[in-house]
């Protein structure tokens, strides 16, 4: 019915496809151009989503389709001070300036034994064995990651080697803008061997000024009594759009934490897929976001228990301001014979305005018999109770307020355990809600009060 | 795990009980669907004008709409062309009490355990019975005309009731809602009427058996529930249907209209032919069913046993309009062998301070597919809603399935919503711990389930509770693991 229009919609990127397999395409490997085919074909074959796909339904991306972005060939001037703004102390730093490795921004000085980060256009050049694991993860469904494998160029390959255990903090630092509408398509390959562990954030920033866009795709494979945690950490514009899809594979006994934490955006969507692929293996999925103005921020969860004996655990949690919208979809499959599965899902939702809306999606299939499966969803304000009684021991209402979601958001921001992320992601969540109260109260109807709280 | 198999399975193969054809003469329509069909249905039941014209409009909406697929269940799709739209027993003269009903009919209501007579007499209920489409008998009609509640069947209230017909037809579920809606809008060919006046309160349970029995016909009931300022009701819906091969359809619309004050209960217990354990045969029952609570303080209860039909897909809903008006629903899927049940409700909060719970249970045993979706809205200007909801489910055995979707959308910031959902087992330890205290596996599992289901049936009336409590045992025989 609209493939006419679908067909419009995709031109300008298949345009731009055009203009950058000509131009710098050609140099890469065979196994990448492959990719590429196959990537390009699917998108074609599924065109952009439209509301009428289930899994778009309440997330109309209009607004992203309809910009015609071009590939980042400027580069934004002077992005130092971004770099520094979210910069970890004690990391291992590996920055990506519109989709490519950028070595004068990156700190890879300090890379402890067992453990490799470097540009992946590099790796799959020198055919690093890890790469072996790229384009693996089943995203066919999706239309942006398959818009992403057709533009794959370059990224991060994080590959930690069989029985290392990496203190070091690794950070990859995502930045999209420059002159014009930009878009980048970088891919993140994360290859962890058996009984390994270690903590990689991803840092997405988005320069001021224009709509920029930000496609990101990553793939862990996670051995063997591994143990990684990783920070999705978005930090893009008000105008900035996000897409981000993350599939992890789980082997025997393995555990991944996921934390993402999405401050600012049009349009975000985050779809993170993971398969149970070995028995006792064990996945955290959290988020907490922050959504205001027009903006509007969908996480799509899948957790696919294939296997025996496996655990699942997702917290989702939500502040809704402004005119904003939340969607959340979290499914878990539990397959048949996947016995012994405990899968838990919670899901909460703070709504600030009456002219946010929240559209909270569980979704449970079940196959087998011997599960412990649980969702829970649960939308409201702040308690009005406990508000009161912060009141009554002398604290502003803001500053009540503040206490309240406070503790609401840092029941997720508490377990990230990358030491100076979490300071730097509850400092800049309060600036924003600070921000946003400011536009609620009129300037001085609340008298300013911080984060912190007041004592005697 | 072995020896709890092998009790499923024997009690797997016990027969459907309900299952034989009564053989009384047919007025059967050509199979097939077209305007001549619905113009033969409307002249049939010597309808007025405007009835046949609003059946034709929805009849051309259905020809433009697709058949909906997005449901978790599958089965092999409905040829339209091939069912009889109309079946009723021929043409009597006017009864006037229940001995000159068809004895063969009476018997079919005895062989299913309700014979009329007794209901009438013992547990006071009056009996609006639908055997295919035509209402058969109804009783303590006069009982009710005294206080001024109307309960016939719908064509009944099309010939003495036209401007309440008129006026409260396709109110709440238009002819343009959805595809099984349109359908059914065209070419229903009975069902029952309720109007409950002004501060009036119904003084029994109004109840109405129906009943498959024409071989290849679909049943298009129609029900219309109005209860005026401060009145009340309470309404029972029960069935059974025999045993068949071929796939039948049944596509219902039921539709409710509380107005200020007035509380409307609706209660069903659905015993449709199942199909047999390798998934032949058995009831399509998709069927559209809401309520508006249109007044202030007004109230809508939906509670549903749905143990039967091969594939059940169902969303009995509430439009919460009204101020401080209130929607329940209560309900207890049962899926066993190859059964399917895509069933849940929707609340749809507009006013402030609406309420609104949910409880359902889902049961899935054998092969049994068991999905809850629903949806839970509160509109911008729904001020304090409140909406809780929980879902469980349990299985039986391990190649059934449990699926739960709600869907909740928030658009007020004063707005309370809670969901729940959770899935477990009959555990082995259960079990043991009854066995060891010499209760036999049967009555474990049966205890278990019933203690699963008590929030649901403790919403049933008397009359039901007791029937879907044993209707529960049946489905469930041979289910047991």
């Amino acid at each position: 019915m609209s493939t006419a229009t679908l067909d419009e919609r995709q031109a300008p990127y298949l345009a731009e496809l055009d203009r950058f397999l000509r131009g710098r395409g050609d140099a890469a490997p065979a196994r990448v151009r492959t990719l590429r085919e196959q990537g390009l074909a699917r998108f074609q074959s599924m065109g952009f989503p439209s509301t009428r796909d289930e899994a778009w339904r309440f997330t109309n991306v209009q607004a992203l389709t309809s910009t015609p972005f071009r590939l980042g060939d400027g580069v934004p001037t002077n992005p130092m001070p971004l770099v520094q703004r979210v910069a970890l102390p004690g990391a291992v730093r590996l920055v990506l300036l519109n989709g490519r490795f950028a070595p004068e921004l990156s700190d890879l000085s300090a890379v402890p034994t067992g453990l490799k980060v470097g540009s992946l256009a590099t790796a799959l050049a020198q055919g690093a064995p890890e790469c072996s694991h790229l384009g693996e993860a089943p995203m066919d469904a999706h239309p942006f990651a398959a818009l992403n494998t057709a533009f794959l160029e370059d990224g991060a390959l994080i590959a930690i080697r069989k029985g290392a255990v990496i203190d070091t903090p690794i950070h990859i630092v995502v930045i999209t803008g420059g002159t014009g509408k930009t878009m980048v398509h970088p891919r993140v390959l994360l290859v962890a061997g058996e009984a390994s562990q270690a903590t990689v954030s991803l840092t997405l920033l988005t320069s001021a000024g224009e709509a920029h866009y930000t496609n990101l795709v990553t793939e862990a494979v996670i051995g063997e009594q591994a143990h990684i945690e990783c920070v999705l950490d978005q930090r893009g514009t008000e105008g900035a759009f996000l897409t981000s899809n993350l599939h992890v594979s789980v082997a025997r006994q393995g555990t991944f934490r996921l934390r993402t934490v999405t401050l600012g955006g049009r349009i975000v969507r985050n779809d993170a897929s993971a398969l149970l692929a070995g028995e006792g293996a064990h996945v955290d999925f959290d988020g907490v976001y922050l959504v205001d103005g027009s903006g509007l921020v969908d996480n799509h969860t899948t957790i696919d228990h294939a296997t025996p004996h496996c655990t699942s655990h997702e917290l989702y949690k939500g502040i809704l301001d402004g005119k904003a919208r939340a969607v959340f979809n979290g499914r878990i499959i539990v397959r048949l014979d996947a016995q012994k599965t405990d899968a838990k899902q919670t899901n909460r939702a703070l709504l600030l305005s009456n002219d946010a809306t929240i559209n909270s999606n569980p979704q449970l299939e079940i196959f087998a018999d011997d599960v412990k499966c649980t969702h829970g969803a649960a939308v409201g304000q702040l308690d009005d109770e406990a508000l009161f009684y912060l009141r009554a021991r002398g604290l502003t209402e803001q500053a009540a307020r503040d206490l309240l979601i406070h503790a609401y958001a840092g029941e997720v921001l508490g377990r990230i355990s990358v030491p100076g992320l979490r300071q730097q992601l509850e400092r800049e969540l309060f600036r924003q809600l600070e921000r946003d109260l400011a536009e609620h109260t009129q300037a001085g109807a609340v008298p300013a009060a911080g984060a912190t709280v007041d004592q005697e | 795990m072995s020896t709890s198999t092998d009790v499923i399975e024997q009690l797997a193969t016990t027969d459907y009980k309900y299952g034989f054809v009564t053989d009384i003469e047919q007025d059967i329509a050509p199979k097939g669907l077209n305007e001549d069909i619905v113009r033969l249905i409307s002249s049939k039941k010597h309808e007025p004008e405007w009835l046949l014209e609003w059946r034709l409009r929805a009849f051309r909406t259905w020809l433009r709409m697709e058949e909906p697929a997005w449901q978790n269940v599958q089965y092999d799709r409905v040829d339209y062309q091939a069912i009889s739209y109309y079946a009723a027993p021929k043409e009597k003269k006017k009864l006037n009490s229940m001995d000159e009903v068809d004895p063969e009919i009476r018997a079919t209501f005895d062989k299913l355990g309700i014979p009329l007579i007794e209901q009438q007499m013992l547990a006071g209920v009056a009996v609006d019975a639908v055997f295919d489409s035509v209402s058969v008998a109804t009783t303590f009609r006069s009982k009710l005309a005294e206080l001024g509640i109307i309960f016939c069947s719908f064509s009944e209230a099309v010939k003495d009731h036209p401007e309440l017909v008129r006026q409260y037809l396709g109110s709440v579920v238009p002819h343009t809602d959805n595809f099984f809606a349109a359908l059914n809008s065209a070419i229903f060919s009975d069902g029952s009427f309720v109007f409950v006046p002004k501060g009036v309160t119904c003084p029994m349970e109004l109840s109405t058996y129906f009943r498959i029995n024409a071989k290849e016909t679909g049943q298009f009931e129609r029900t219309l529930i109005i209860c005026e300022d401060g009145a009340s009701v309470s309404y029972l819906e029960g069935c059974t249907a025999p045993k068949r091969d071929e796939n039948q359809l049944h596509a219902a619309v039921v539709e409710l209209v509380a107005l200020d004050r007035a509380t409307i209960k609706y209660s069903t217990v659905q015993n449709w032919y199942p199909g047999d354990k390798h998934g032949v045969g058995g009831i399509y029952n998709f069927v559209t069913k809401r309520g508006h609570c249109r007044g202030v303080a007004s109230k809508i209860t939906w509670t549903q046993v749905e143990t039967g039909s091969a594939v059940t897909w169902k969303y009995p809903s509430c439009i919460l309009q009204g101020d401080d008006s209130v929607g329940e629903f209560y309900s207890v899927a049962v899926t066993n062998n190859r059964q399917q049940a895509d069933t849940g409700t929707k609340m749809i909060h507009l006013g402030r301070n609406t309420r609104s719970t949910i409880v359902s249970k889902g049961i899935s045993a054998g092969q049994g597919q068991n999905t809850y979706r629903g949806a839970v809205k509160i509109g911008k200007h729904a001020t304090n809603a409140r909406n809780y909801s929980q879902c469980d489910s349990l299985l039986i055995g391990d190649r059934c399935g449990a699926h739960t979707f709600p869907y909740l959308e928030i658009k007020n910031t004063s707005a309370k919503v809670e969901h729940e959902a959770s899935t477990s087992k009959v555990g082995e330890d259960q079990i043991f711990y009854c066995e060891q205290r010499g209760i036999s596996k049967e009555d474990a599992i049966s205890m278990i389930v019933s203690g699963f289901c008590k929030e649901v049936f403790r919403e049933l009336p008397m009359e039901f509770a007791v029937e879907a409590q044993k209707l529960l045992g049946i489905s469930l025989e041979g289910s047991v693991g």
